[in-house]
């Protein structure tokens, strides 16, 4: 009976310690980056580093300013943000409530891979249309831009956006839209007025879902963005704070290297902002 | 006598369907050209010598056998070591915790990972893995970092179908004389065998889609290994081989060959998805 005890015991122990794997994952890219991040912000000067304009790593006086990279990564999500968002939830709306069943299933068959589409190939199709085509259409010198690379991350991002907008819209309960018709509402006043606003963490949680993924894209951005250390500009050449980490960390030493780790940093604060973000709204959802 | 709605109404409604239409119109319009400008391009490229050689500098030849072999081992080295982890720790969560605490950090730090961008995957990989551990570059260290990124997807799919198998079946097992340990292998985990495979499907869908964090990891070599002899190795999935093909070297045509066997894979993966889905909502519904 004891050694039976003991067993379940033993298994009961195994299972806990593979649970807290993941939590020991989390504390280690935490640690990590720390450690690995602190010495050139501290060697650079936190506000050099962060706001100043000039990265010119490899410059005989290196210069370590991180602005432009922030800034081109806020634009860039901003800009995706503004073009992905309205056509995802139009899409999602669309959907969940107009649909009928079997434009619905192959929609969301479309969505499914649209979504699983590796960013490597979306990058491919931006480098080899995209920016020709813009450089074509606005007669610019280098169609590698900001531009191009907001037009790559709103297509990124519209598979999670509708996939969770469209996940909250279906769970607003029927009542709610027949009380709404029954006081005269038309159908499509109903969706807008009365089930989008009862959806709205739900699409909360999917902007910000956005957000986050166009933050942290790298490849695609890195094959469209063009490269150039650039303060932002709609056609000009700029990099991101992931595309500044990737694009010198292969042949990378000393400060300049240390460097890169500091971005990746700051890089992971955006991030943990908004996983904070998505948590507040899910405890708020949760207390209504 | 029916009052007629009022032309701001029917204006405002028009609108808003409309721009329904429109946005549907654009999010189907960008699938089919993905789909058919891949096809269009890379199919026609993909040649049987393409498939099945290595790369060769002498005769100036492209094979992308070697990456294909790479992400093959990836796949499966990743999968090996992401399900144990994976389905014990959802066991654990619906199974053996009582202490609420330790549910909710272990579901926050799964959150938490599903949230961190593949670029700083990568890049704590190459120190941990690579560095810390003395891996090197190799299959072997990207494999374990894709392991860190893919479960939390095994996790929470296990744990919603570890949700569905009914209380009485454990209390059955228990009624029997099973232990915990037994009415889990014996009982409970068969009956959520569906949902373990349906996270599988999606993590191979995450694992082939995935670069950035291969970059650093796993190298760009094109070398023809064994699978251990692999493992230990670098070498470039079939990502990072178009990556590099596009990017750093212009060969458009083996990156689009190499985009239309991803696109197959995609399509694949996601029919595979939906049709287990169906199956486990069948299931349910009996």
């Amino acid at each position: 009976m004891n050694a039976k005890k003991a067993k379940e015991d033993v298994i009961h122990f195994i299972f806990l310690i593979l649970g807290l794997i993941a939590v020991g994952s989390v504390l280690v890219i935490t640690i990590y980056l720390i450690i690995s991040g602190l010495p050139a912000i501290r060697e650079i000067g936190l506000v050099d580093f962060l706001f100043g304009k000039r990265w010119a790593s490899t410059a005989a006086e290196p210069e370590y300013g991180i602005l432009p990279f922030i800034l081109t990564s806020i634009y860039g999500t901003a800009g995706a943000i503004i073009i992905g968002v309205p056509i995802g939830f139009f899409a999602s709306v669309y959907l969940a409530k107009m649909a009928p069943k079997k434009v619905c299933q192959v929609m969301e068959l479309c969505i499914g891979v649209l979504s699983g589409i590796p960013s490597v190939v979306y990058g491919l199709v931006g480098m080899l249309i995209l920016v020709p085509g813009i450089m074509n259409m606005f007669n610019v010198p280098d169609g590698a831009s900001l531009l191009a690379a907001i037009i790559v991350l709103a297509i990124m991002i519209l598979p999670s956006v509708i996939k969770v907008s469209l996940s909250s819209l279906q769970a607003v309960p029927r009542e709610y839209e027949e009380a709404s018709l029954a006081l005269g509402a038309t159908t499509t006043e109903t969706y807008f007025k009365v089930t989008v606003p009862a959806a709205k963490s739900g699409i909360f949680t999917a902007i910000v879902l956005g957000i986050g993924r166009a933050i942290g894209e790298a490849m695609a951005v890195m094959m469209v963005a063009g490269n150039v250390a650039n303060m932002p500009g709609l056609f000009q050449s700029v990099r991101f704070l992931t595309t500044a980490v990737a694009s010198e960390m292969s042949y990378s030493s000393g400060l300049q290297r240390q460097a890169l780790f500091s971005i990746a940093l700051v890089l992971f604060f955006f991030i943990m902002l908004i996983n904070a973000t998505l948590m507040l709204i899910k405890k708020r959802s949760q207390s209504i | 006598m029916i009052q007629q709605l009022s032309n701001r109404r029917k204006a405002w409604g028009y609108m808003m369907k409309t721009f329904c239409y429109v946005s549907i119109a654009v999010v189907s319009a960008l699938t089919l050209f993905m789909i058919f400008y891949i096809f269009y391009k890379g199919l026609p490229e993909i040649t049987w010598s393409l498939v099945s050689t290595s790369p060769s500098y002498l005769k100036h030849t492209i094979g992308i056998l070697p990456d294909i072999m790479n992400t093959l081992y990836v796949v499966i080295a990743t999968l090996v070591m992401v399900l144990p982890i994976g389905v014990g720790a959802a066991i654990y969560l619906t199974e053996y915790a009582k202490n609420r605490k330790i549910v909710e950090l272990i579901e926050f730090a799964a959150e938490t990972l599903s949230g961190i961008p593949s670029i700083i995957y990568g890049l704590v990989g190459m120190l941990v893995f690579c560095q810390f551990l003395g891996l090197q570059t190799s299959l072997l260290a990207g494999s374990m970092t894709l392991v860190i990124m893919n479960l939390p997807t095994i996790l929470r799919t296990t744990q919603e179908a570890l949700k569905t198998v009914p209380q009485s079946y454990r209390e059955g097992a228990f009624a029997l004389g099973a232990g915990k340990w037994r009415a889990i292998r014996t009982v409970v985990l068969p009956s959520c065998i569906n949902g373990i495979v349906t996270g599988c499907i999606l993590a191979i869908g995450r694992i082939l889609g995935e670069s950035a964090a291969l970059l650093f990891t796993t190298g760009f070599a094109h070398n023809l290994n064994g699978f251990f002899e692999g493992l230990r190795s670098s070498g470039a999935t079939l990502t990072v081989a178009l990556y590099v093909y596009a990017k750093e070297q212009g060969e458009f045509e083996v990156a689009y060959a190499i985009a239309a066997i991803l696109m197959v894979l995609t399509i694949i993966i996601n029919i595979a998805t939906t049709l287990m889905g169906r199956l486990m909502e069948r299931r349910n519904g009996q």
